[in-house]
């Protein structure tokens, strides 16, 4: 219960800080309806093609942008961490007895309720232009927990990232070296059907791509995707979330 | 995760608020911050660290807030050994940074709720809790505005407020005046003796002679990591026994000369080169200034400047480690000498407000005192 009450406190203060920037707010709710509307008409043809196997491409795109967005959202979570460090806030919650733990959880949680705001907002964006959960509030609920777990994975992961190098920069460099390849090897954007076979191959190991697929199984109510690649997702995110909390011990050790 | 273990036996024993033995850092990389530092601080003392920057009161301190382990040696904080059980250290201490532990995105209100809510302080007792600490520091009219529209005078006395809200038994102030600028500074001396007097122990660090001086019972001079001096201010100065003589030559280049004419003489004990300036360690100033006067006259050495100095923390460290004080670290010779022929931290205080060098540090000749302010 005293846990839940930290991780409460310190997640409140993340939200906060994150809802004081309306630039932010602003930037992070237009951008993915941005995308949708931008893949959505730049690449309209392609659900045409032979073998695509989708009504139509803003119909595929949406859990797809869907995901993205969480992995894009997500991916720099770790700077804030970086900036509590030079702000000296973190050293001033570390010395009070709050659980350390409780620190990082706070940053993943905050991370993965984002997303999930943000994937939200594009599957309305996706409906409002012809897109249909197929798989009905289940479905969406399934898409946006998938969401959630890529968005608290990476989120760890970043977070690792920043305690282990201490550099804003080398977060920026890594995750950005890390998002794009996770982003294209996987059927995000295009059918599995279509891709090269070495591409298809590569999707079955992408967490992103478990992600992805899990999101359109959900969308699209296709319900036997989802054990398999959200039970992936999920060991990803606790393996994430184990390195965090590895690398936070480390950061505390060196201090 | 949940115990709180705040009424668990102690290791060492209540006699001490504070009892550091033999303490040692080294960091990654072989920097050796700590070389073995002991000293004790009774309940309800005041206490400082005292020394030039990298001579490990940062280190001292963090290591007694719990958020660095030492490589040997021991800590206790109120009878607890730091390092075994930190968690009950932590209810027990304060901690106020050397850089602001603010978030600057929340109002000072948010920043201290948040402090006392990982405190676990009841929602009621919390919102008064900050009420009169609002109003002890002088922060209500600013409260809901983000502290990032705060001045730098203000933000500190944040810092301060938020190490104090769980009313712990023991507060570290981690060059509490550092930065800021005369008028704060006074403030905070201020804050620093009302807390004082409430019966606080307090540890504080600074680089400020004459801020050790003015606020602290007692104090340790620390110096490459080791202590160098301990005691209260008065009892370090009396042990000098005498006066220290500043003479700055007008000619730089004929230090050596002068240096060898001084020592020669009967009345003066000691001598300490500093750039074009000599400090000469005589049992009583006036009657000796003179004698060495006119031996540096006969030698045919020009004086630009003689001061005379009762006995102050200066002579105390430079006693102690035979360097001249320099709070920016690296000992004698390389400071930025002064007018006055003492390497000083940066003048201020009455100084910078009667339109001298401004800079940041309180002057640390005895003869400086800071404005008096209100009583809190």
């Amino acid at each position: 219960m005293e846990y839940a009450a930290d991780l409460w406190h310190l997640f409140v203060r993340l939200v906060r800080a994150s809802v004081r920037m309306p630039v932010f707010v602003v930037i992070s709710i237009v951008q993915p309806i941005l995308w949708v509307l931008l893949f959505g008409q730049l690449f309209r043809a392609v659900a045409a093609l032979p073998g695509f196997g989708a009504a139509s491409y803003v119909q595929f795109l949406a859990p797809g942008i869907a995901i993205m967005t969480a992995l894009f959202g997500a991916a720099y979570s770790g700077m804030g961490m970086l900036a509590d460090v030079e702000r000296g806030v973190l050293d001033r919650l570390l010395a009070t007895p709050v659980a350390r733990s409780a620190l990082l959880a706070a940053r993943i949680l905050h991370a993965a309720t984002q997303v999930s705001l943000q994937s939200a907002i594009i599957l309305l964006v996706s409906a409002a232009i012809g897109a249909r959960p197929h798989g009905g509030i289940p479905g969406v609920a399934l898409v946006l927990l998938a969401a959630a777990l890529l968005g608290a994975a990476f989120g760890a992961f970043s977070n690792a990232v920043a305690l282990l190098t201490r550099r804003q920069e080398l977060v920026i460099a890594t995750m950005n070296f890390i998002v794009l390849p996770a982003t294209f090897l996987s059927t995000m954007m295009m059918s599995g059907n279509l891709v090269p076979p070495w591409i298809r191959t590569a999707a079955l190991f992408n967490p992103v791509n478990w992600a992805v697929v899990a999101a359109r199984g959900g969308f699209e109510g296709r319900w036997h995707l989802l054990p398999r690649n959200l039970g992936l997702l999920a060991a990803f995110a606790v393996a994430a979330a184990w390195l965090a909390t590895a690398s936070f011990a480390r950061y505390r050790r060196a201090a | 995760m949940g115990s709180h273990d705040r009424g668990s036996p102690v290791d060492a024993t209540r006699a001490h608020a504070i009892e550091v033995i033999d303490l040692r850092k080294t960091y990654a990389g072989g920097v050796v911050a700590l070389d073995g530092v002991s000293f004790t601080v009774a309940p309800g003392e005041v206490f400082a660290l005292l020394g030039p920057n990298g001579a490990g009161k940062s280190s001292t301190v963090r290591i007694l807030a719990t958020l660095s382990a030492p490589s040997a040696g021991a800590a206790f904080v109120d009878g607890l050994d730091v390092a075994a059980r930190p968690r009950e250290v932590r209810w027990r201490i304060g901690y106020v940074a050397q850089a602001s532990g603010v978030d600057p995105t929340a109002t000072g209100r948010e920043n201290l709720t948040l402090q006392g809510q990982l405190y676990r302080m009841p929602a009621a007792a919390l919102r008064e809790r900050i009420q009169e600490l609002l109003a002890l520091f002088e922060l209500t009219a600013a409260a809901d505005r983000a502290a990032i529209t705060w001045s730098g005078g203000m933000k500190r006395r944040l810092d301060v407020a938020m190490g104090l809200v769980h009313r712990p038994a023991v507060l570290f102030l981690d060059e509490p005046t550092t930065g800021l600028d005369p008028e704060s500074r006074a403030v905070m001396w201020d804050e620093v003796r009302a807390l004082a007097r409430q019966g606080l122990t307090l540890l504080l660090t600074t680089h400020y002679l004459e801020e050790a001086d003015q606020l602290a019972q007692r104090l340790a001079i620390l110096d490459g990591g080791r202590v160098v001096a301990e005691g209260t201010p008065d009892a370090l100065k009396a042990r000098l026994r005498g006066d220290r003589v500043s003479v700055e030559l007008v000619d730089r280049g004929r230090v050596a000369a002068a240096r060898e004419v001084l020592a020669g003489l009967g009345e003066v004990a000691a001598v300490v080169a500093d750039g074009a300036t000599l400090h000469a360690q005589v049992a009583h100033g006036a009657s000796a200034l003179p004698s060495l006067l006119a031996a540096l006259d006969r030698a045919g050495l020009a004086v630009a400047q003689v001061a005379l100095h009762r006995p102050s923390l200066d002579d105390v460290y430079l006693d102690a480690t035979g360097q001249v004080y320099d709070a920016e670290g690296g000992g004698g010779g390389a400071g930025p000498a002064s007018g006055g022929g003492v390497t000083r931290p940066a003048s201020g205080g009455a100084r910078a407000v009667a339109g001298g060098g401004g800079g940041a540090g309180p002057a640390s000749g005895g003869d400086v005192r800071p404005p008096n302010r209100r009583e809190a």
